[in-house]
């Protein structure tokens, strides 16, 4: 492949920070790169293991998760639940092959645009570093491998 | 219809270890019952009958087929397709068809690791490396065994499924229930439930059947079962710090397990509207960790040694990533 490696990354954001953040960074005129497809949620607490596994199960190289500081959270202390999901997310990927820096999760607060902008930048090198998951292209593979025995048996 | 005007029943197993067909069994007289109202015309297990005369049937002329097992390899997708033809009713019989089960854990590993582990293990003699091969050659014509699928699938992925019913194997009361419903229907008394619902089992959870005393949670560490002193009777299993699997699991066994201080694995499959077993119990358990600390909470999490196991121990074909990584690489069969 002589084309640079374009990660697929989707981005979760808070409603109170981190989605702001965004948005300033858009209002400022911050670069960053558009491999980030940015989805809002109203808290990073909100975010369920099944939402990363399902935008890695559909193509997703990595997943940003994004989030009020530690003790800022709108709700209290839903962030912190999102930190313990996501750092067993992690061990649970790892024991399933998966590299767990493909998920990564960050703090932003609502003024934090530039710092926001930067952390998509470094993650998206870190992916393109990581190279492809490509998982629904794996799992075609893995069905033609299925009917190539089939066939093969049938043969 | 068959000769004697009653409808035709079946059950397969494929991939499975035939735990659901003792747990049929086992529902004692009410055997009786599906004798009385059924002609049983394949049952591998229960009964001597070919794939031939399977085969000759018209479609559609079983009524009821119980499919159990996964689909590992190309005899089992084959059964899945041929009973799916002459079957009216097909059921995803058993943890195995509906969600791949202990089978399904294979696909954290890719075939090279499987033959290696049921081939070459300590305990198995096999100085030859002897494989096994899709094709012999024999003077009295070429021998084949069924081609072995790089993963499991479940029913489901396989071929159309019309119910699901869970369980490891299906509690029996269970299973005596739906023959019941499924007598009702025929005498015109019931309706069959839509098609796709999971039936013999609960819409809750483990959690709501369990008489186990519970309060707010917030665990310090996790322990096996195995490094408790004494276990409470009464207190949940939880907030002992034993990992129970009851927040995300399919009420219908009126919980077993946790009711004699065994921790519930899961074998109900995922509760009402979860899409993702596994991720659905990170979320339950992960939240009442006590620590807002990284490193405190990494240290709490590593008195689960097996997580990917623990979250997927039966649900791992049916899961969002479906496999593990390893299982891609298909190598050398």
């Amino acid at each position: 492949m002589s084309e640079q490696f374009e990660p697929v990354i989707i981005g979760f954001t808070c409603n109170w920070c981190s989605y702001r953040a965004a948005d300033m960074a858009g209002t400022a005129r911050i670069k960053y790169p558009p491999n980030i497809r940015l989805v809002r949620l109203m808290c990073s607490g909100r975010l369920d293991p099944t939402f990363v596994l399902k935008a890695l199960s559909e193509g997703a190289d990595g997943v940003l998760i994004t989030g009020c500081h530690p003790g800022e959270c709108h709700y209290l202390e839903q962030n912190y639940k999102a930190l313990r999901r996501y750092r067993l997310l992690r061990k649970t990927i790892a024991q399933m092959g998966i590299e767990p820096e493909r998920i990564k999760l960050v703090w932003a607060s609502a003024a934090e645009g530039v710092q926001l902008a930067r952390e998509i930048t470094t993650f998206v090198e870190e992916i393109r570093a990581l190279g492809p998951l490509r998982w629904p292209v794996r799992l075609a593979a893995i069905e033609r491998q299925e009917t190539a025995v089939a066939e093969e048996v049938a043969a | 219809m068959s000769e004697n005007g009653k409808p035709k029943f079946a059950m397969y197993w494929a991939a499975s270890c035939g735990g659901c067909e003792i747990a049929v069994l086992n529902i004692n007289e009410k055997i009786l019952d599906v004798d009385a109202n059924f002609e049983v015309v394949f049952w591998p297990v229960a009964m001597d009958a070919k794939y031939k005369d399977v085969e000759a049937m018209p479609d559609k002329s079983i009524l009821l087929t119980l499919f159990n097992g996964g689909i590992r390899n190309e005899e089992n997708e084959h059964l899945a397709k041929l009973l799916r033809q002459k079957s009216q009713i097909l059921v995803a019989f058993g943890s195995c068809a509906t969600e791949g089960c202990i089978p399904g854990l294979a696909n954290f590993s890719n075939t090279d690791q499987i033959y290696e582990a049921v081939y070459e293990s300590v305990s198995t003699d096999n100085p030859e490396h002897i494989r096994p091969q899709y094709y012999y050659d024999m003077p009295e014509g070429t021998l084949h065994i069924p081609g072995f699928y790089p993963t499991l699938r479940t029913l489901d992925q396989v071929v159309d499924v019309d119910y699901y019913m869970p369980g490891c194997p299906p509690e029996s009361h269970q299973i005596a229930a739906v023959i019941d419903l499924v007598l009702k229907v025929l005498n015109g008394e019931a309706e069959l439930p839509p098609k796709g619902s999971v039936i013999g089992a609960g819409n809750s959870t483990v959690c709501d059947e369990c008489g186990r005393k519970r309060h707010v949670k917030s665990i310090t560490k996790f322990v096996r079962i195995h490094e408790v002193d004494e276990i409470d009777p009464e207190l949940c299993l939880l907030e002992q710090g034993i990992l129970c699997n009851g927040p995300a699991t399919r009420s219908g066994c009126n919980a077993r397990c946790p009711t004699v201080s065994a921790a519930c694995i899961g074998c109900y499959g995922p509760a009402e509207g979860v899409v993702d077993y596994g991720a659905r119990l990170m979320t339950a358990i992960a939240s009442v960790i006590d620590s807002n600390d990284p490193d405190e909470i990494d240290a709490i999490l590593d008195g689960i040694p097996d997580p990917a196991g623990s979250f997927y121990r039966f649900s791992l074909p049916h899961s969002l990533l479906k496999m593990g990584k390893p299982a891609w690489s298909n190598g050398n069969r």
